[in-house]
C-alpha cells in the first residue's frame, strides 16, 4: 500500500475505448452500410448489408449483476457456437453475432440448456430496466434485482415469444429519483411519510444551505433542536419526495412500512407514431413486500394482461390507454382513480381534460 | 475474549439467506445463485466479501432497508469514476464493509469480445467481489464490491487494458450509443464516431468533476431512440433525414400480398401521426414527405420495403431529465438537423457539445440540470447564448400568452426573411 501511495500511476485518459477492436469482422465491414432486417424467429434478428453479407443475431436475457463465472459461461458460448463477439443493449441482454445461419441452432440450444432465455426481440416483453438497491445503493428503498427477478420469472414467456401487441417495456426504481427510467409500465419507490430526522447528526453531516436548496416544496427550513443547529420539515408541505436523503442522510426517508411501491404506466421513449410520453400514475401504496412482492407482480400481471388482450397491433401501452381512455383502463385493470391521479404540480392543468370528449 | 473469537468464527460462516434464497428458483437467471457462486468457488477475495455481502443483503430483506453509506474514495489523478459504499452494519459483516463500485465507460455500442469479457473477469477476480454488471442506467461497466486499497490496483489493471473510469457527481457523465451504424439500416449518422468525438474531448469534465451537476450525452441513430436519449440525456443526438423516405414498391406488393391489405391499411397507413401514407389500389404506397415527420413508424413495419432518406444527418434536443427538482424534463429540440459526414462536420458538432457544456458550466445554478436552466431563463436565452436562431421545429405551437413584449417584433421577422432568403439561395447554388 504504501509502494503503491509514493509512486502513484499517472492514469492514461483513454475515455471511450474504441469498439472496433472488438465488434463482429462482418458488423465492421458493413458498418453504416445495411439494407433491410427480419426476425426468423422471437430472440433471432436477421440483418443483410447491401454489401450481400449477412449476419444473424441472438439475443438472451441475462440478470445484469454477473458473477464472473456467469460471464465466462457467455464467453464459452460465444466461442464454441458463435464468432467470439458479443454485445450488450441498453436493457442487459446479450447478444451473440454469428455469419453462419448454420450456427444459429446451435446457439440457441447452447443458450437455453444454459439457463439464458432467449428472445426479448419484437412485439415481447424485453428485461427490465432497473436500479441498484439494496445491493449497492446508499438511499434505496427496495432492492430492483429481487423485484426484477419475480417480474421475469412471472412474464419468462411474454420474452421468449413475440405475442405481445408492441413491445412493452418495463423498469423498475429503487427510489423516486426513478433511475430505472420511463416505461410502458414502471415499478417505483413512492415514500409515504416525511423523513425521520436525527437531530443530533444534521449539523455535522449536512451541509444545510444545500439540503433547503433541494427540497422542491420549499418545507425544509434551518432550525436549532436541542440547542443543535439542525432542520425541520413543515410536514404539511412535505409530498415525501426523499429529495432531502442524499444530500443529508439523518434525514431518513426510507422506513420499513412507509416505504411504498407505485406502479405507472404509458411511458414511451420511441417517437414512433406518438411522440415521447412520461409514465402515468395507475396505482400507489403497494407494499414493498420482500422477496417476491406478490401485489408488485399481481397488479404488473393484469395492466400486461389488459394491454395483450386488448391493444391493436403496433400499440404501445400508451398509445392504448389513449384510445379506450383511463376509464377504461381503470376497470379492465381492478384498479381504483383517485384524487391522487390528478396532477398538482407545476403544468398540471394541461394534463387536464379541457374538452368535452369522454369515454363511457 | 473466548466469546468474542468464537463470534468472529461464527461469522466468517458461511451466513444464513432463506430470504434470498427465495430468489433462486424460476427460470429468468438469478443473481442470488451467482453471487452465492461467488461466495463458494470465487476468488480467496471474493469469497470472504461476498458471504458478508449476502448476509447484509439478506439483512436489507428482513428489515427492508439499505445499509450503505456514501464517502470518498478515488483513484490518483481523478476526482470521479468511483462510487464509495461503506456499510453501516459492518459489525455483523466486517469482510464487505467497503463495497465500492468502479463505473467504467464501455466500447461505444457496447460491443465485446470474449478475450476482453475474460480478461475484465479476471481482473475483477483478482481485486473485486467477481460481480460486474452489463450495464449502468448510465451505460457504465459496473464493476461492483472493492475495497478502498484495492480500487486503484483494479483501475490501474483497467486502464492498462484500455478501459477508462467513467463519470459520477457533478460531472460530465458517461454516455450511451445504440448499435447504429454497426448493424442498424435505420441509423442515419455514426453513432461511434459522434460518441468518441464528443465524450473524449470533454474528459476533464468527467474525471475531474467541476460542474453545477450532471450533464449527459447519449447517442440514438433514429427517432426509435434505443437509448433512451430524449428522456434521460442533457444532450440527446438523434438521426434523421430531410429527403423522402425510400420505397421498394415491389417490397411493398410483397408486404402487402404476405400481411393482407386490411392489416397493411390498419398497421401503417392509419398509424403514421401526419397522415402522410396512402396505399395505391395497385398495392403500391404513396408517401407524402413534406408532411411526413420521420417518426420511424412504417419503416418499423415494413422493415424490407421502407427506409430513411440518403440526406441523413442529427438533429440535438437538450434538457431531458427525470423528477428532480422541478419536474421531469424531456430534451427540446434546439438543432432540428446538421449535417454528420465530413471532418468538419464532426468538428461542427463537438464545438457545438463544448460551447454547451461551457454555457451550463456558466449559468447553471448548483444542482440544477440543463434543462431547469433552460426552465428558469426562458428557451430565447439560451438560443441567443449558443447563438441558434429560432426554428418552428422547436415548438408543438407558437406561444399561446399574451404577456410578452414585441415592440422589436419587425426587427426579429427581418431577420427570419433575411434567414430564408439566404437558405432559398444556398439551396438554388447547390442545385
Amino acid at each position: 500500500m504504501t509502494t503503491q501511495a509514493k509512486t502513484p500511476r499517472v492514469p492514461d485518459e483513454v475515455g471511450v475505448p474504441d469498439p472496433f477492436q472488438y465488434m463482429h469482422p462482418v458488423m465492421k465491414a458493413n458498418y453504416g452500410n445495411w439494407d433491410w432486417h427480419e426476425r426468423p424467429r422471437p430472440g433471432v434478428l436477421r440483418h443483410v448489408a447491401k454489401s450481400g453479407d449477412v449476419i444473424y443475431t441472438v439475443r438472451a436475457g441475462t440478470q445484469r449483476q454477473m458473477d464472473v463465472f456467469t460471464i465466462r459461461k457467455l464467453c464459452d458460448i460465444g466461442d464454441a457456437y458463435a464468432d467470439g463477439h458479443v454485445r450488450f443493449t441498453t436493457r442487459s441482454n446479450i447478444e451473440f453475432m454469428v455469419a453462419d445461419e448454420g450456427k444459429v441452432a446451435p446457439l440457441i440450444a447452447a443458450l437455453d440448456q444454459a439457463g439464458f432465455p432467449v428472445g426479448g426481440t419484437g412485439a415481447s416483453v424485453s428485461m427490465v430496466s432497473h436500479t441498484q438497491g439494496w445491493l449497492h445503493c446508499d438511499i434505496p428503498g427496495t432492492d430492483a434485482s429481487g423485484v426484477v427477478k419475480g417480474l421475469m420469472d412471472m412474464l419468462h414467456k411474454e420474452f421468449v415469444q413475440e405475442k405481445m401487441p408492441n413491445r412493452l417495456r418495463i423498469t423498475t426504481s429503487c427510489c423516486q429519483i426513478n433511475c430505472g427510467g420511463q416505461g410502458d409500465i414502471a415499478v417505483n419507490v413512492q415514500y409515504t411519510k416525511p423523513p425521520k430526522i436525527n437531530h443530533d447528526l444534521v449539523a455535522n453531516v449536512c451541509e444545510r444551505p444545500a439540503v433547503v436548496a433541494r427540497c422542491p416544496v420549499a418545507a425544509i427550513r434551518p432550525a436549532m433542536v436541542n440547542g443543535k443547529p439542525s432542520l425541520e420539515v413543515d410536514e404539511k408541505k412535505c409530498v415525501c419526495c426523499g429529495a432531502c436523503y442524499p444530500p443529508c442522510p439523518p434525514m431518513q426517508i426510507n422506513g420499513a412500512d412507509s416505504t411504498k411501491i407505485a406502479v405507472w404506466v404509458g411511458g414511451k421513449h420511441s417517437n414512433a407514431r406518438s411522440k415521447p410520453t412520461f409514465h402515468k400514475l395507475a396505482v400507489a401504496n403497494l407494499p414493498n413486500n420482500a422477496p417476491h412482492w406478490p401485489e408488485v407482480k399481481e397488479v404488473v400481471r393484469r395492466i400486461v394482461e389488459a394491454y395483450k388482450h386488448d391493444a391493436k397491433h403496433w400499440e404501445r401501452m400508451g398509445e392504448w390507454i389513449d384510445r379506450i381512455g383511463w376509464k377504461r383502463f381503470f376497470e379492465m385493470t381492478e384498479l381504483a382513480f383517485t384524487k391522487h391521479h390528478l396532477d398538482t404540480w407545476t403544468g398540471a392543468r394541461k394534463t387536464m381534460n379541457m374538452s368535452a370528449h369522454l369515454h363511457f | 475474549m473466548k466469546d468474542d473469537k468464537d463470534a468472529i468464527n461464527e461469522d466468517r460462516k458461511i451466513h444464513p439467506t432463506p430470504l434470498l434464497d427465495e430468489l433462486e428458483d424460476g427460470p429468468w437467471p438469478s443473481f442470488v445463485t451467482g453471487i452465492k457462486r461467488l461466495r463458494d468457488e470465487g476468488s480467496e477475495g471474493n469469497k470472504k466479501i461476498m458471504n458478508d455481502l449476502l448476509g447484509q443483503l439478506n439483512h436489507s430483506y428482513e428489515n427492508r432497508m439499505g445499509y450503505w453509506k456514501g464517502g470518498t474514495v478515488s483513484v490518483f489523478g481523478y476526482g470521479g469514476g468511483i462510487i464509495p459504499r461503506f456499510s453501516e452494519v459492518a459489525s455483523k459483516f466486517p469482510e464487505s464493509k467497503e463495497f465500492h463500485t468502479l463505473r467504467v465507460m464501455p466500447p461505444a455500442g457496447f460491443h465485446y469480445s470474449t478475450d476482453i469479457l475474460r480478461k475484465l473477469c479476471d481482473i475483477w477476480e483478482r481485486h473485486g467481489s467477481g460481480l460486474i454488471a452489463f450495464h449502468g442506467q448510465s451505460g457504465d461497466i459496473m464493476f461492483q464490491g472493492c475495497t478502498t486499497e484495492n480500487t486503484q490496483k483494479a483501475f490501474d489493471e483497467l486502464n492498462e487494458i484500455g478501459f477508462d473510469l467513467g463519470g459520477a457527481g457533478p460531472a460530465l457523465r458517461t454516455a450511451m450509443s445504440c448499435v447504429g451504424h454497426a448493424r442498424c439500416e435505420q441509423s442515419c449518422f455514426d453513432e461511434v464516431r459522434a460518441h468518441r468525438t464528443i465524450i473524449n474531448s470533454l474528459l476533464d469534465e468527467m474525471h475531474r468533476p467541476a460542474l453545477p451537476y450532471k450533464f449527459k450525452f447519449k447517442f440514438s441513430g433514429c427517432a426509435n431512440d434505443c437509448v433512451n436519449a430524449i428522456h434521460r440525456a442533457d444532450f440527446a443526438v438523434i438521426g434523421t433525414w430531410r429527403d423522402d423516405i425510400k420505397i421498394d414498391q415491389e417490397k411493398v406488393k410483397e408486404h402487402v400480398k404476405e400481411k393482407g391489405r386490411k392489416y397493411t391499411i390498419d398497421t401503417v397507413v392509419s398509424m403514421c401521426p401526419t397522415r402522410a401514407i396512402s396505399l395505391n389500389d395497385d398495392d403500391t404506397l404513396e408517401i407524402d414527405n413534406r408532411s411526413c415527420v420521420r417518426c420511424m413508424h412504417c419503416i418499423n413495419v415494413m422493415t424490407k420495403a421502407l427506409s430513411p432518406g440518403d440526406d441523413r444527418g442529427i438533429s440535438i434536443m437538450i434538457g431531458g431529465k427525470r423528477a428532480l427538482k422541478i419536474g421531469d424534463l424531456m430534451g427540446i429540440m434546439v438543432v432540428p438537423f446538421m449535417k454528420l459526414e465530413t471532418d468538419e462536420d464532426f468538428e461542427k458538432l463537438e464545438e457545438f457539445a463544448q460551447n454547451v457544456v461551457e454555457f451550463f458550466a456558466d449559468n447553471a445554478l448548483e444542482h440544477e440540470r440543463i434543462g431547469e436552466t433552460i426552465d428558469r431563463i426562458g428557451l430565447p436565452a439560451f438560443l441567443e447564448a449558443l447563438d441558434i436562431e429560432p426554428d418552428p421545429n422547436m415548438v408543438n405551437h407558437p406561444r399561446t400568452s399574451c404577456y410578452v413584449r414585441t415592440d422589436d417584433f419587425d426587427e426579429e421577422a427581418a431577420k427570419w426573411f433575411d434567414r430564408m432568403a439566404a437558405e432559398k439561395a444556398g439551396s438554388t447554388a447547390a442545385e
